[in-house]
């Protein structure tokens, strides 16, 4: 079947089979391999997307069922080579080891400070508690967070 | 890799639409409204649907109508983020808003429903696995198999009601609307479920839960209360609903406490409601009534962590719970933090 979606601001159309996922239109079909495929099935959130502007994972949602619809992806956070200030803080903090985790994490992070520039720990533990990291035990994606906050203005150090 | 198994996909924009195809799909059709129960049990063979209707395209399915003075009517397809944040539902149904809260995370939350969340099917560990990992061991009567795998004697499946909102449904005095060919009825949210296992509602297949009707939320208190080993993701091993309505100096004139995540339906715990009705509620009181509340929950063997401590923490939790509305200090945390 055919579906056609504003990705990241410009409209795609691709032909993918009726059981396809989100994940696998954006990974297989349009080639945007920053959402991860680790679980697929809502245990890790290393595929989160915005769905019309709300983060969802997009491994448990079908591709037809975003036909006609917005969608946004780690990808759209930047153009060319500058980092987003979220992704910046990321390196910066040390919050990257394997890294897969990372593009997950990142537009968590975002959906959170667009939200609440200011958050504090309690806050920003709820919003990531949807996504899993194998391998930095989490400080460091709490120290980029705080980083984050402070980059974009809010009053965090 | 998981996939779906091959089928195909209605999205009818009316309930109307939705009743005609469900119907005509017949025991091949399934109801889908945000996948995240169904399409992680599909990825693993529990369901193999070759119709799925989705609901979600329904605009009338997705409002929150009403206030707490005259009740509400939420629909089957607002989300669990919607009722968890929804000012009326934390103002007087807050069990629910907690509920709803603590179910799984944010992004899932962003996508599941409370109509979802209350037709969620049931769970065991032996069960919530691969098509390969079943097979490897040997399939239950629950999908593909002739026996139960924790109770090998049994005639019947075990599997445990994991919903976080329907303990906290019942203890509120919600009623369902289910819309079907044969028209429309309304139950009690207790009476949606079954004890047992397999067929663990009590509606047809076809069968579509409309919205949930809470009614006047006049003078009752109410909180939830949820045990798993993480602050996130797990499901309930145990889930504490508690409603109280009190009158003049504190009196208790109605109780309501139900137990999630202890057999196939939800428990009422009746008789223990019924040691606070007319009386204060006291410390000693409390210990009472969780003494009596946590009788009912007899776990078996087929949710995390181990039989004894899931009944001892029933005692707990409900104590706690009913410690938290009586404004006594309590240890732990409502909804699902850890
Ligand atoms: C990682 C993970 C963690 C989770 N943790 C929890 C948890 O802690 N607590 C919890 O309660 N759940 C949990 N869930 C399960 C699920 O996300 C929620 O229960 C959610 O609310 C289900 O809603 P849904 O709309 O996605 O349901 P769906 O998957 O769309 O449907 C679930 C079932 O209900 C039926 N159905 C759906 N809507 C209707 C309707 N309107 N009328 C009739 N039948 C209908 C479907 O046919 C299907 O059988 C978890 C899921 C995942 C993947
Ligand atoms: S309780 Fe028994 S029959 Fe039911 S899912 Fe578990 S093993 Fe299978
Ligand atoms: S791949 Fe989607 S949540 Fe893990
Ligand atoms: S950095 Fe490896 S999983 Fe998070």
């Amino acid at each position: 079947m055919r579906v056609r979606v504003r990705v990241n601001g410009a409209w795609r159309t691709a032909e993918v089979w009726p059981g396809a996922s989100l994940l696998a239109l954006l990974r297989d079909a349009l080639g945007l391999c920053g959402s991860k495929n680790a679980c697929e099935q809502g245990e890790c959130g290393s595929c989160s997307v915005w769905l019309d502007g709300e983060l969802v994972c997009a491994c448990l949602v079908l591709a037809a069922q975003a036909d006609g619809r917005e969608v946004r992806t780690v990808e759209g956070l930047t153009t060319g080579e500058d980092l987003h200030p979220v992704q910046r803080a990321f390196v910066e903090a040390g919050a990257v080891q394997c890294g897969f985790c990372t593009p997950g994490f990142v537009v968590a992070v975002v959906d959170l400070l667009s939200r609440d520039p200011d958050p504090d720990e309690p806050r920003i533990r709820e919003a990531l508690s949807g996504n899993l990291c194998r391998c930095t035990g989490y400080q460091k994606i709490l120290d980029a967070v705080r980083l984050a906050a402070s980059k974009l203005g809010g009053s965090s150090p | 890799m998981l996939r779906l198994p091959p089928f195909t996909y209605l999205a009818p924009r009316t309930l109307e639409q939705a009743v005609g195809q469900i119907g005509e799909a017949g025991p091949e059709g399934m109801l889908v409204a945000g996948g995240t129960d169904l399409y992680p049990n599909m990825k693993r063979r529990q369901f193999e649907p070759k119709v799925l209707v989705g609901l979600r395209g329904i605009r009338d399915l997705g409002r929150i109508s009403g206030t707490p003075a005259q009740g509400l009517a939420i629909g089957a397809c607002a989300t669990l983020a919607q009722v968890a944040s929804h000012p009326a539902v934390a103002e007087g149904y807050r069990a629910l808003a907690l509920a709803a809260g603590a179910v799984s995370t944010p992004p899932l939350r962003n996508m599941g429903t409370l109509g979802g969340n209350l037709c969620l099917d049931t769970r065991c560990n032996y069960y919530n696995q691969t098509y390969h990992w079943r097979k490897s061991i040997g399939f239950c009567m629950k999908k593909d198999g002739d026996i139960c795998l924790v109770a090998p004697g049994s005639p019947r499946c075990w599997a445990l009601s994991s919903t976080d909102a329907a303990p906290a449904a019942i203890a509120l005095g919600a009623r369902v609307r289910l819309v079907g060919a044969g028209g429309e009825r309304v139950v009690s949210a207790a009476d949606l479920y079954r004890d047992d296992g397999m067929r663990y509602l009590s509606k047809a297949p076809d069968e579509i839960l409309v919205d949930v009707i809470l009614p006047p939320a006049d003078g009752w208190r109410s909180t939830y209360w949820k045990l798993r080993r993480r602050g996130s993701f797990d499901f309930p091993i145990l889930g504490v609903a508690v409603a109280l309505r009190s009158g003049p100096g504190g009196v208790i004139e109605d109780a309501r406490i139900v137990l999630g995540a202890v057999a196939s339906r939800p428990v009422v715990a009746t008789r223990a409601a019924g040691l606070v009705m007319g009386q204060r509620l006291t410390a000693d009181l409390i210990g009472r009534v969780a003494q009596a509340a946590s009788e009912p929950a007899k776990p078996l063997d087929n949710a995390d962590l181990t039989i004894g401590y899931r009944k001892r923490m029933a005692r707990v939790y409900v104590e706690r719970a009913l410690r938290e509305l009586a404004g006594l200090p309590y240890d732990g945390a409502p909804g699902g933090a850890r």
